[in-house]
C-alpha cells in the first residue's frame, strides 16, 4: 500500500486566546496574527519536513489549496509543489489539488500542473477538489450555486486541453477559448496525468469517480471511526456500479503521531493536536453552509438522515467526540492516532483493511508542532510503521499511481542530501 | 374581493407559479428573499382594490427550479420579462401595469421598468437590490448564523419566521429544501455583494417611482435610496419620492403590511 505524507501548513502562533478573541480561524481572520517574518521560517520549516518525508521514503508528498486561512498558508499549492519538484527524486507529488472553479481560464490548471510533471520528470498527482465554502464562495467570492457546474465544465476543458493534440476552441457555458493550446504538455500523457477527487460523502462524487475512473479521497479530520460510515457507502456504491474493490480507488486522511510509548506519544502530541482542533478548526458557522453549494440530492438525503443522525447524537460518547478539542476525546474519537510504534502499526493495518483504503495520506505534522518533533514522527514512522504495513494489498495494481520517466533518463537534482 | 386563484406559467420550460387576487386595475408583485411560501396580509390590503398579481421568480417557493438555467444577469432579466408576460401583466401595446418589487424582486422590477420602459406604468420599489457602495455596505445575508436570520429579515423575526415556518401538513423534507432554493436562487442571481452594476440603467426609468425603505432595514442601509433616487433623477425622465417605513426591517412588507399597502396604492392613485 501507499503511504503519502500531508502538510496543510498551519500558521504555527496563533495565540491562546485565539478563540475567545477571534471568530474564525479562515475567512476573515485578522492580519494581524500574521507575522511574515515568522512566516518565512513556518514555510521554509514546512517544506523541509516535506523534503524530509521524500529522503526518508515515503512514496508521495502532498500539498493542498486554501485561501484566507490560519491553518493552510498554501493559497498556491503548485508553489510548493514546483519547489519540491527541484528538491526530492522518486517521490511522487501529490497536489490535493487546485480548486477548478477558482482559475480563469481553467486552462491556467492545465498549464500549472503540464509544467509540475514536467520538471518533476512526470511525478504528478493532480487532485481535483471543488473546494469548501471557506475558500471558494467566501475568500474567492464564487457563487455558490454555480460552484459545482463551472468546476465540471473547468475539469472538461483541463482534461481536453490535455489530451486533445491540435489546437481547439472551446465554447462553454461559462467559459469561452477560442484557442486552447497549452505548451507545455504532461510528460504523463497516457493519457494524462493520474486524476484523484478530494470530496465529502456525496453520492454524485462517488458516482462520477467511478464513471471517469479517478481516486475518490476522502480528507477528514476527524479520523478512521468517523470515515467509515463514508468510506462503507463509497464502496457500496462501487459494487452497485459493478466496480471491483481495489483498495486503491481510494484515499484516506489520517492523523498518526508515534513515539517510543503511548504516554510519550501522549507527552509529544497533546499540545499539538489541541492546537490543532481547538484553534485550528475554530471556524465561524456563518461560513459553513453557503445557500446552492450543497446539492439539493444530498440535503434530502441529510433531512431524511436526520433521525439515525439525532439518535446518534443522543449517545453522549458520540456527541463529546464530534467537537473534541481535548486530548482524551481526539484520541478516542480516533482523530488522531497515537501510540508505540507496533500500537501504531496495528492501528494503521485496522484503518487500511476496514475502509479498504490503499492510499493513505498520514498527517504527521499538525498544529503547532515544532519541526524537530515533525521530523521525529516522520522518521520513527517510516523506520518502524512502514515496513510493516507496506506489505498491505499486494495483490491489488495500483493503476492511479504516478508513471515518471526511467530514472536513468532523468535530469540530475542538486546534491542537498550530504547537507542532511 | 375574488378568490386567490393559482395558476402556472411556463419560463424556459420550468413552471412558475402565479397567484391572482382582488378586483380592479392588475398591480404586479415580484417579493423580496425568502418569495412567498405563502399568501401574505400585505398582498390582501392591495387586493382591497388592486388586481394583485404575484408572480414566483424561478427557484422561489412555487418556482420550481427554474433557476438552475439562469448563468448571467441577462438570463435572469430574460426570465423575469417572460415571466411577467405570460402571468399578464400588461404588455408594451397594453401600456403595462403598476409594479411593486422588493428586496431582491426589486431589482427585477427596477431592470424591467429600465429596459422595457412601457411594460411599467408607475413603479413601487421597496429596498431593491443591485446597489453596492464600499463606503457603506449591505450585510452579506449569505453568510449569517441560523438564529441571525429572521431579526436581518425584519424588525421583528417573528414575521420572518411566520413566512417560512411550515404549514400544516407540509413534507417534513422538501418544505425546508424548498426554502433553502430561495436563498439558492436569490444568491444564484446577486452573489456576493447584491449588485448587479444596475447604476447604470437606472437613469433609463421612465416610470413615477417611489422607494420604500424600512428604517431599521439591516440588510441595505435606507441611504441606499438616495443612490437609487438620484440615478433615476438624472434619467431621462426621472420623477422619484423616497419614503421610510417606520418600525420596519428589509422585508417592509411583513412588518408592516398595512402601511407598506396605504404608501404604494397613495403613489398607483
Amino acid at each position: 500500500m501507499k503511504l503519502m505524507w500531508f502538510h496543510l501548513m498551519p500558521y504555527t502562533e496563533l495565540p491562546d486566546d485565539f478563540n475567545k478573541k477571534h471568530p474564525s480561524v479562515w475567512v476573515d481572520i485578522h492580519s494581524s496574527l500574521f507575522d511574515p517574518r515568522r512566516a518565512h521560517h513556518m514555510y521554509n520549516d514546512f517544506m523541509d519536513e516535506l523534503e524530509y518525508a521524500a529522503e526518508v521514503g515515503f512514496d508521495a508528498i502532498c500539498v493542498n489549496e486554501h485561501h484566507s486561512n490560519g491553518y493552510g498558508l498554501m493559497p498556491s499549492p503548485n508553489l510548493i509543489a514546483s519547489s519540491l519538484a527541484r528538491r526530492t527524486t522518486d517521490t511522487a507529488l501529490c497536489v490535493m489539488g487546485n480548486s477548478l472553479a477558482l482559475y480563469n481560464p481553467p486552462t491556467r490548471v492545465a498549464e500549472e500542473f503540464a509544467m509540475i510533471d514536467c520538471i518533476s520528470g512526470g511525478r504528478l498527482i493532480a487532485g481535483f477538489p471543488v473546494g469548501s465554502p471557506m475558500d471558494t464562495c467566501y475568500a474567492y467570492g464564487q457563487n455558490p450555486s454555480l460552484l459545482r457546474e463551472r468546476y465540471l465544465e473547468a475539469h472538461d476543458l483541463v482534461k481536453k486541453a490535455w489530451t486533445e493534440k491540435d489546437t481547439f476552441a472551446f465554447n462553454g457555458r461559462f467559459n469561452q477559448q477560442r484557442y486552447v493550446n497549452i505548451w507545455p504538455r504532461p510528460i504523463q500523457n497516457e493519457p494524462h496525468p493520474p486524476i484523484w477527487i478530494p470530496g465529502g460523502g456525496s453520492i454524485e462524487t462517488w458516482r462520477w469517480c467511478a464513471e471517469m475512473d479517478y481516486v475518490y479521497c476522502y480528507l477528514s479530520y476527524y479520523g478512521y471511526k468517523a470515515g467509515q460510515t463514508t468510506m462503507q457507502g463509497f464502496w457500496d456504491e462501487m459494487e452497485k456500479l459493478g466496480k471491483d474493490r481495489n483498495p486503491y480507488r481510494a484515499g484516506f486522511l489520517q492523523f498518526v503521531g508515534v513515539a517510543e510509548s503511548r504516554q510519550q506519544a501522549l507527552d509529544l502530541y497533546t499540545e499539538p493536536a489541541e492546537y490543532f482542533y481547538g484553534r485550528c478548526l475554530h471556524v465561524d458557522p456563518r461560513f459553513a453552509l453557503p445557500p446552492g453549494y450543497t446539492t439539493e440530492a444530498t440535503q434530502r438525503a441529510g433531512i431524511e438522515g436526520m433521525m439515525t443522525k439525532a439518535a446518534n447524537l443522543a449517545n453522549p460518547s458520540t456527541k463529546a467526540a464530534l467537537k473534541a478539542t481535548n486530548m482524551k476525546d481526539i484520541v478516542d474519537g480516533g482523530y488522531v492516532i497515537i501510540g508505540s510504534p507496533d500500537e501504531v502499526v496495528e492501528q494503521i493495518r485496522h484503518v487500511a483493511t476496514s475502509l479498504n483504503v490503499g492510499h493513505l495520506m498520514m498527517l504527521l505534522q499538525y498544529g503547532n508542532m515544532s519541526k524537530d518533533t515533525t521530523k521525529y514522527n516522520t522518521r520513527l514512522f517510516a523506520e518502524k510503521v512502514m515496513p510493516k504495513v507496506k506489505d498491505m494489498f499486494g495483490d491489488w495494481e495500483d493503476k492511479w499511481w504516478p508513471k515518471p520517466m526511467a530514472k536513468s533518463q532523468r535530469a540530475a537534482v542538486p546534491a542537498y542530501l550530504a547537507a542532511e | 374581493m375574488s378568490e386567490l386563484k393559482t395558476t402556472t406559467v411556463e419560463v424556459n420550460g420550468f413552471p412558475c407559479r402565479v397567484w391572482t387576487k382582488g378586483q380592479g386595475p392588475k398591480v404586479g408583485f415580484l417579493a423580496g428573499l425568502g418569495g412567498l411560501p405563502r399568501w401574505l396580509p400585505f398582498l390582501d390590503e392591495l387586493a382591497k382594490t388592486r388586481t394583485v398579481i404575484a408572480p414566483s421568480l424561478p427557484g422561489y417557493p412555487g418556482g420550481a427550479t427554474g433557476h438552475t438555467v439562469l448563468d448571467t444577469h441577462l438570463d435572469w432579466v430574460l426570465a423575469v420579462r417572460q415571466l411577467v408576460d405570460k402571468a399578464g401583466l400588461g404588455t408594451t401595446e397594453q401600456g403595462g401595469c403598476d409594479l411593486i418589487g422588493a428586496s431582491v424582486g426589486g431589482a427585477f422590477a427596477a431592470e424591467m421598468a429600465a429596459i422595457f420602459p412601457g411594460h411599467v406604468k408607475k413603479l413601487a420599489l421597496l429596498a431593491p437590490f443591485g446597489l453596492f457602495d464600499e463606503a457603506e455596505p449591505a450585510t452579506d445575508p449569505w453568510a449569517q448564523r441560523r438564529d441571525a436570520v429572521a431579526g436581518l429579515m425584519c424588525a421583528d423575526g417573528a414575521n420572518w419566521s411566520a413566512l417560512v415556518a411550515p404549514p400544516e401538513g407540509a413534507n417534513s423534507v422538501e418544505w425546508p429544501i424548498e426554502m433553502g432554493r430561495a436563498s439558492e436562487a436569490a444568491a444564484r442571481a446577486f452573489w456576493p455583494l447584491g449588485a448587479t452594476k444596475l447604476e447604470k440603467r437606472l437613469g433609463l426609468i421612465a416610470a413615477p417611482t417611489l422607494l420604500l425603505w424600512g428604517e431599521k432595514d439591516a440588510v441595505l442601509p435606507p441611504s441606499y435610496a438616495k443612490k437609487f433616487a438620484s440615478g433615476i433623477n438624472n434619467g431621462i425622465r426621472g420623477g422619484t419620492r423616497i419614503e421610510t417605513v417606520p418600525e420596519a426591517g428589509h422585508l417592509a412588507y411583513l412588518d408592516r403590511p398595512q402601511a407598506v399597502a396605504r404608501a404604494v396604492l397613495a403613489h398607483f392613485g
